[in-house]
């Protein structure tokens, strides 16, 4: 076969805008605290993110162990359990997933991807970060005032959320609805930021598809994100005016231990409204930027080009859209017309097709690959095991008849969290194996990446798979203990402890991980320039880690795609992007 | 096996025609948005936002006046104020739309006497549209003093019919007073550069590494009409309907 690539060309377009000025702190402080470059805003963002995730880590491990053993521990009644619920829940989604993805990654990979010196606003960045930040500590406070955090569930639904009764109804609801709405103003300074980086500020030859699926990943899921959040702050703004004013946004008239609330004539399933109108695209915030990011790990660490990139693109967008019309498939239990059942079922359903679409690529995209076991291709091909499972369990909770005797039981538990819980954190995993040489110089130790991901993806199918059967039995979620009940065989007792082991197991073991991160950032293997001989711009730093600015002293130009992996007649199993098509060393044999 | 590589011309490839030329030039390299600096797309992207977050405040306050089973008190009484010894229905909040449209009107001159450089004349109409957004707030803050003293008007309740008649207005006038209140603050910061020059010698921005220059005027209008826009659909959806 003679051709080389897919899209290369040699010529490059000139210059269009001139070159940005960039504010070079000469200080520590300036340099590494109040930091305006993208790279040190991403590695705050992550490790706050991984940092306030531990919390919710161990909050799980308390419900775990109160789920198997229960009436042993003083120290969890039924409000805490609650409390714990919904901090584990609120935080896993909000304060480490979406931070992690899009303050994390999206700020380190966005600029060096896309051929960028930095984001376009970078003290608005630095802005987003400390913003961030003081929500997570708002957050943090919440456990520390009188009656402690919300118990109202991570969907915060009213009355309840807000009615006496509801573990840290005085307090703890208001900073969570304050933390919140901090939360989404952070992330709209820096989520702006990242839209307009990728819209405007791409280098010479960077067109929009020859973007890595990574970036269109992070994108599309900025944009679902600035368009979802505001309608989780309106209601936020709403409750607080409920929970401090007075006022009946939210809250029917209730009779309420006896006595008659203050509130009339409010509509709590506008709230739910207006929740998911948020959280169904919040489960694409989290998903989309773990798609691009995977399909960039499998085809590197495959040696292959993706298959079928212009339809993963047109996937991830396609996603994206339809995810703002589904929202009330997480209603159907709250009552509703018939119509509107039928309608948001089916358009769930349309949405499998075209992630039925990027599962297919991505497994054609292995198939006669020269797949490399490394630890970030084991994590991808993790991902798509555990996506899949997720994929296949939501198919059933979409359709109406079903998903009614199914919703609030394990059964959904064990759906999300495959789907929207494991799968990304998988990807994170893989993508911090996959970029830690870059960030740091070091390769992270493979044996130790190895133990890591066989535990923790065993672990996860020891956790989640027996909850689909507890979610069949009629186990329900939110549940302190399940006393004389007859429904639910003995038997889910001795499951709930082999899932409470597991979830010990797997949480202990992310000591290696994060063990391995602190050993590898001194002694690990130097890595060099570019460890997985990648084509994507930023494995072509003139340094690694890549300085202020990212690029020395001019900025690369971009002759082809992200995915010259294998072309037939090129030496090297590798084309970098920006190599232009005269420069590729020909093999000498035939091909 | 040699010319696996096929010989590239260092053209441009013809742009083509029509639709298809849209999409080659919001797919091309660097720029999708043409011509469209920085803080311009970040300010459109946000306004974008914005949209949602009003419209979601707009759509909630009327699933509230449906939901509620108190009559809804009849906002041409409400917003009446008498002059002369005569009732007039509404005539405050015609005085205040009446004024912030026209604050479009002159900040619409300012953006234009700014890309001519002409300093003095867009400090004038500048501060012009900041005087003028800043009356519009005062008159608000007086209807607001209004309904709460004169006529008992709470968030959580008011003698004229359903409660959540007083929790949505507060709510949504408040937040687009805010609005209105930090466009003005905006408004003067910007007709000071303007008048000191900054932004003919390109002097780095307060906040920003960014260097000034006349677009800031305009990214400055679109957020001030943005701001008249909304007001419309307030004015339309809360004191006509
Ligand atoms: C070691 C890992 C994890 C374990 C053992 C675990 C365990 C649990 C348990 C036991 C519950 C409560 C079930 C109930 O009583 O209703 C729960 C709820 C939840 N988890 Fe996890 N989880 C883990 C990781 C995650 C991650 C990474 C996410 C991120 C998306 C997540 C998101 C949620 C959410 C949204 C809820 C629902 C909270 C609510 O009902 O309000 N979990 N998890
Ligand atoms: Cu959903």
């Amino acid at each position: 076969m003679d051709y080389v690539a897919h899209d290369a060309s040699a010529y490059a377009p000139p210059a269009e805008v001139e070159e940005m000025e960039l504010y070079h702190p000469k200080t520590f402080v300036g340099k590494y605290i109040w930091s305006q470059d993208a790279k040190i805003i991403a590695v705050q963002y992550a490790v706050t993110a991984i940092g306030i995730g531990l919390v919710a880590l161990v909050l799980s491990w308390l419900m775990r162990l109160q789920l198997a053993f229960p009436n042993s521990f003083s120290f969890i009644d039924p409000s805490n359990y609650l409390q714990f619920v919904t901090q584990h829940g609120m935080i896993m989604v909000i304060y480490l997933l979406t931070a992690l993805f899009l303050g994390g990654f999206g700020n380190y990979l966005i600029p060096l991807m896309v051929g960028a010196r930095d984001m376009v606003f970078p003290y608005v960045n630095m802005v987003s970060y400390w913003v961030y930040l003081s929500a997570v500590l708002l957050l943090i406070a919440s456990f520390f005032v009188p009656g402690g955090p919300t118990g109202a569930g991570w969907t915060l639904y009213p009355p309840q959320a807000i009615l006496q009764g509801t573990p840290g109804a005085t307090w703890g609801i208001i900073l969570m609805l304050v933390s919140l709405a901090l939360f989404i103003v952070g992330f709209t300074m820096g989520g702006l930021n990242y839209v307009v980086t990728v819209l405007q500020a791409r280098t010479r030859g960077m067109t929009l598809m020859r973007m890595p699926l990574t970036i269109w990943g992070i994108f599309t899921a900025t944009i679902l994100a600035l368009l979802a959040f505001p309608a989780l702050l309106v209601s936020a703004i709403m409750m607080l005016l409920d929970a401090t004013l007075g006022t009946s946004f939210f809250m029917p008239a209730i009779v309420s231990m006896g006595q008659q609330g203050g509130h009339a004539g409010g509509s709590p399933v506008l709230f739910q409204h207006l929740f998911w109108f948020f959280g169904h695209p919040e489960v694409y915030i989290v998903a989309l930027p773990a798609f691009g990011i995977v399909s960039d790990l499998i085809s590197v660490h495959a040696r292959k080009n993706i298959f079928g990139y212009r339809m993963m693109v047109w996937a991830i967008v396609a996603i994206g859209g339809l995810s703002f019309v589904v929202w009330a498939h997480h209603m159907y239990v709250s009552g509703m017309n018939p119509y509107f059942g039928f309608f948001f079922a089916t358009t769930t359903l349309i949405i499998a097709v075209p992630t039925a679409i990027k599962v297919y690529n991505w497994i054609l995209t292995l198939w006669h690959g020269n797949i490399r076991l490394t630890v970030p291709m084991m994590f991808a091909i993790g991902f798509i095991f555990t996506f899949i499972n997720g994929g296949l369990t939501g198919l059933f909770l979409g359709n109406v008849t079903v998903d009614v005797p199914l919703s609030d039981t394990m059964f959904v538990v064990a759906h999300f969290h495959m789907v929207m819980a494991i799968a990304p954190i998988l990807v994170v995993f893989g993508a911090i194996y996959h970029w830690y040489p870059k960030i740091t110089g070091r390769m992270l130790n493979d044996s130790l990446g190895k133990i890591h991901f066989w535990v923790t993806f065993v672990g996860s199918y020891a956790i989640y798979y027996p909850m689909h059967y507890l979610g069949f039995a009629g186990v329900p979620r939110r549940y302190y203990a399940i006393e004389g009940t007859n429904f639910i065989p003995e038997s889910a007792q001795s499951l709930n402890v082999a899932i409470t082991v597991a979830a010990l197991i797997v949480g202990a073991f992310q000591v290696v991980f994060l063990y391995n991160l602190l050993w590898s950032y001194f002694r690990g293997k130097p890595s060099g320039g570019n460890p997985w001989n990648a084509t994507t711009l930023e494995w072509q730093t003139p340094d690694t880690p890549p300085k202020h600015g990212n690029f020395g002293a001019t900025l690369p130009v971009v002759y082809r795609w992200a995915y010259d992996y294998s072309v037939p007649g090129a030496e090297q199993d590798f084309i970098p992007q920006n190599v232009p098509p005269g420069e590729v060393t020909r093999s000498s044999a035939r091909t | 096996m040699t010319q696996a590589i096929p010989a590239n011309t260092l053209e441009p490839l013809p742009l083509p025609e029509g639709i298809q030329g849209v999409v080659a030039d919001w797919s091309s390299d660097q720029r999708a948005f043409k011509k469209v600096p920085w803080g311009k797309a970040m300010m459109w992207i946000f306004l974008v936002s914005d949209t949602f977050i009003f419209s979601a405040f707009l759509i909630s306050y009327m699933t509230v006046r449906m939901s509620t089973t108190d009559p809804w008190p009849n906002p041409g009484e409400v917003f009446a104020l008498t002059l002369w010894g005569k009732k007039i229905p509404l005539i405050l909040i015609a005085i205040m739309t009446f004024i912030l449209i026209s604050s479009s009107g002159t900040m619409a001159m300012a953006v234009n006497f700014g890309y001519r450089k002409d300093r003095v004349k867009t400090f004038v109409l500048l501060l012009l549209t900041a005087a003028l957004g800043a009356s519009f707030v005062g008159m608000q803050a007086f209807e607001w003093s209004k309904l709460i003293f004169e006529e008992g008007v709470r968030p959580w309740g008011n003698p004229m019919g359903a409660a959540q008649f007083g929790s949505a207005f507060f709510m949504i006038t408040g937040f687009h007073g805010t609005h209105v209140s930090i466009g003005v603050i905006f408004l003067i910061i910007v007709a000071i550069k303007v008048l000191r020059g900054d932004l003919d010698h390109q002097r780095p921005g307060f906040l920003t590494g960014r260097k000034g220059n006349y677009e800031i005027v305009e990214i400055m209008g679109l957020y001030w009409h943005f701001v008249d826009l909304v007001w419309v659909f307030i004015f339309a959806l809360f004191y006509l309907w």
